[in-house]
């Protein structure tokens, strides 16, 4: 016994020897660090290849497209200092800024945009957001191994003028120009290894704010690109971006001062911050929605009817205070709020307003009207969702309101690992599932056109004429006057259907310390440091 | 001995040529695939994705590729890591884990032999009793909840330590600890029953009859003895630990091998399944090897002729 004490003891002693001061180091001699938790490991750091938000947001820091958004989503001039707009608005001319460099040092030139949006869109390199691209008139052709990379309608007609020609106008096309499948690449960079260029911080060539100087041990190392057109609105000196995966973890690393800003938070632990660190506590919102997938196509979901009584049969106010507990807002309609509408500040869900009115009356007026009154007959159903305690909890309640409500029984719940449970959407093996999805961009069409007959997002297997006759005359229409009211009446239409059900809309619940500034986290995930500092 | 070491290497072909094929056809056998997404590609995209890793040809065809590609060494590209070969993660996170799980190794020999052997010394007596506490505690309580609680005392509450991420020894103190701790009690009650067993053997009290020093005793021909058991354990020990661990790596954020062993199923990254399997077997076996070779250093009924000083 004395003998493992002792080496417990000694254990300890040693530890705390060579611990020092624990992890709240200001660290001073660097000058101004700032380290932020993005998550995990990127998969890519090839702009052309990368899909996911910790990968956009690492590239967001070190490199810049035409435009860059600001916090209220608007895209701003970056690299092209102003842009010209054909009548029918399918023809950009992008004029880039005259003294804009690489981090080698060697100038951008709009040589460097045709480059990178042609090598996005080689099928051979096969990237997943190649299709970001297909605005662009020849992309889709040439992508999809039908057309020549010479019909891209992609031209530099001098160092500094790029022309860009759409396949229709889309109003959006100028945000699109801040996402990283359309940043500028260093071709030589890029020639000299087309797979393994992006894979060292040696070899990255950037045009953004920063440029990588590490990357290994669970960490990427920025600091400020002096090359950058707009370098002097850079106040950090370096910026650390941790790829801690655990929540709990990187929670700790916040209140131990090992991090500036979580990139999400422990849902069970919100309630206890909100009190003992209301300054620091952030809410963001986050531009997606949850919720459930009705399978249309089988019995008794195939009947409108259900699933409307569904729908307004369950509390989401009390799903989001009780449940979820991050701050998430209750849907009442599946377009979220934070778009943009027509008219200047307003907003797409405030002139839409709310399809679902909870009435647990008409739900069981609704559910008679069905051929099942009082629930008598129901068939019951499955609820499928993905392997999570989370998602577990929400169903459970969800089906407690319901049978509570409405009287139904046979409602069960499962889960499955996620490749399982995608695999199981896909083939509309299910009855009822659970589903989540973030906006591409700030629009609502983002969230309406996967719903079109057949659509491969469209899991629902629901169809409607006029619908599909909306989504396909909006591809052709680029005046905002006339496509935001055509997406209200998509709405109108996708939501008397129902074959979703709205539960609610996300947020991105965060802790920030409160000397960071000037930081912008975006509603479509990410967070952009170009301008961020901390104050004393 | 050529001969033994020659049907060793074949049989040793033989299991890692039936790993491989049950496991490729067991990750084919489960729904999904790697290019599955929430967010649905549109066909001709992952028609190009398909096509670029070979996916689109039948079973059998990417079998026999995979095979041709492994007997090279080359276990091929991760299809999550887009640009980065399954050879290359390992190079880049087998040596994170292996420290660690050395580490971890290290510290739970050093403790739990002598912790046993004390117990078999003192049985039935309070330090026998707090070595069997300790152990059944260390055997019964999952890393995660050693990981937690270190991290909530040493990191939170005294910030002796940083909470996680790797790059010093600092780092590695915690996770080594709760890597060790099931090893460690493992090994003390594996050391106490050996140790209580070759007590009681003849040899012993022969030894001691003879007039040897009774310390010369216990450690040459009793503990010695004792650890066969241990060593026998170390063999699946080694290449369980040094290919890390899921669950500490995650805690602890440890930029390590085990996190793949688990992810790239979730993500279906054939390859990386396939890679980090073979490189477990490889080691496992080269492990089981090794403690082959030490039992003939160890054991004293193979080294009889050469043991001149015991006469």
């Amino acid at each position: 016994m004395k003998k493992y004490a002792l080496i417990i003891a000694a254990l300890l002693a040693v530890a705390m020897l060579i611990s020092g001061c624990g992890g709240g180091e200001q660290v001073t001699e660097e000058g101004m660090v700032v380290r932020y938790n993005v998550g995990t490991e990127p998969e890519t750091l090839d702009p052309a290849l990368m899909t996911g938000i910790p990968e956009s947001t690492m590239l967001l820091q070190m490199y810049e497209g035409l435009t860059r958004l600001d916090a209220d989503n608007n895209p701003q001039a970056a690299i092209a200092e102003s842009w010209d707009v054909s009548e029918d608005g399918t023809e950009f001319t992008f004029h880039l800024r005259e003294d804009v460099k690489w981090s080698n040092g060697d100038p951008i030139t709009a040589h460097d945009f045709v480059f990178a949006w042609k090598r996005a869109l080689d099928p051979e390199l096969a990237g997943d957001y190649a299709y970001m691209l297909y605005l662009v008139e020849g992309a889709e052709a040439y992508n999809s191994g039908e057309g020549s990379v010479d019909d891209i309608a992609v031209t530099a007609e001098d160092d500094h003028t790029l022309k860009v020609k759409l396949v229709a106008g889309a109003p959006y096309f100028i945000s699109l120009t801040a996402f990283p499948t359309y940043y500028p690449l260093h071709q030589a960079t890029v020639e000299a290894d087309n797979e393994g260029w992006a894979l060292s911080v040696d070899t990255m060539v950037t045009n953004g704010p920063f440029k990588p100087v590490k990357w290994a041990e669970g960490t990427m190392e920025y600091v400020p690109n002096e090359n950058y057109w707009d370098a002097g609105a850079v106040q950090i000196d370096r910026l650390v971006f941790t790829m801690v995966e655990d929540e709990s973890t990187e929670l700790t690393m916040f209140e131990t001062g090992a991090i500036e800003m979580t990139h999400t938070l422990p849902g069970p632990e919100i309630p206890r911050l909100k009190t003992e660190r209301p300054d620091e506590l952030h809410i963001f919102p986050y531009l997606g929605t949850y919720y459930y997938i009705f399978n249309c196509e089988k019995a008794p979901l195939d009947d409108v009817n259900v699933r409307k009584a569904l729908a307004l049969a369950i509390d989401r106010q009390a799903i989001v205070e009780n449940v979820t507990q991050g701050g998430q807002l209750p849907a009442y309609a599946f377009v979220p709020p934070g778009i943009a509408d027509v008219a200047e500040g307003s907003d797409f869900r405030e002139v839409g307003g709310e399809y679902i009115t909870e009435d647990i009356a008409e739900a069981k007026r609704l559910l008679a009207e069905a051929g099942y009154p009082d629930g008598v007959g129901f068939p019951g159903f499955e609820i499928l969702h993905n392997t999570s305690e989370m998602h577990k909890m929400i169903a459970e309640a969800i089906l407690e309101m319901w049978e509570q409500n409405l009287g139904i029984t046979g409602i069960t719940i499962t889960n499955q690992e996620w490749g399982v449970y995608l695999a199981s959407r896909d083939e509309g093996a299910f009855d009822v599932a659970r589903a989540g999805w973030i906006g591409d961009y700030v629009e609502p069409n983002t969230f309406l056109d996967m719903w079109v007959t057949g659509g491969g997002n469209n899991n629902s297997f629901w169809g409607d004429a006029r619908y599909d006759q909306i989504i396909s005359d909006l591809l052709l229409i680029s005046d905002p006057a006339e496509r935001l009211p055509l997406m209200h009446e998509a709405e109108d239409i996708l939501m008397e259907a129902m074959p979703i059900m709205p539960i609610y809309y996300y947020t991105l619940p965060s802790l920030v310390s409160t000397k960071l500034k000037g930081y912008v986290q975006l509603t479509i995930g990410g967070v952009d440091f170009k301008n961020a500092y901390l104050a004393e | 001995m050529l001969n033994y070491l020659l049907r060793r290497f074949f049989s040793v072909i033989l299991a890692l040529w039936i790993v491989v094929t049950v496991t490729f056809v067991f990750m084919h056998i489960i729904p999904g695939g790697p290019f599955q997404r929430e967010k649905a590609l549109p066909p001709a995209i992952k028609a190009n994705i398909e096509a670029r890793y070979k996916l689109d040809q039948p079973l059998h065809a990417q079998y026999l590729d995979y095979l041709g590609h492994l007997v090279r060494g080359d276990l091929g590209p991760s299809f999550k890591y887009r640009g980065r070969s399954v050879n290359d993660i390992i190079k880049e996170r087998f040596p994170v884990s292996a420290q660690l799980g050395a580490t971890a190794i290290l510290i739970a020999l050093l403790v739990g032999v002598p912790a046993g052997i004390l117990a078999a010394l003192k049985q039935n007596k309070i330090p026998d009793y707090a070595v069997m506490f300790f152990s059944t505690i260390g055997i019964a309580m999952p890393s995660f909840v050693v990981g937690t609680t270190l991290m909530y005392f040493l990191a939170y509450k005294w910030g002796l330590l940083p909470a996680a991420m790797w790059g010093s020894y600092k780092h590695m103190i915690m996770p080594a600890i709760a890597l060790a701790g099931l090893p460690m009690a493992f090994i003390a009650r594996l050391t106490r029953s050996s140790m209580l067993d070759v007590l009681n053997q003849d040899y012993m009290k022969t030894a001691v009859a003879k007039g040897l020093p009774q310390m010369r005793v216990l450690w040459v021909h009793g503990v010695k003895n004792a650890l066969i058991p241990v060593i026998t354990y170390l063999g699946p020990l080694v290449a369980g630990v040094l290919t890390g661990s899921f669950i500490v790596e995650n805690i602890f954020a440890v930029p390590g091998l085990g996190k793949h062993f688990v992810t790239s199923i979730y993500n279906r990254d054939y390859t990386v399944i396939l890679g980090v399997t073979i490189f477990y077997c490889v080691l496992l076996i080269l492990a089981n090897l090794l403690v082959d070779l030490a039992y003939t250093l160890i054991d004293p009924r193979i080294k009889l002729g050469g043991r001149k000083e015991l006469v």
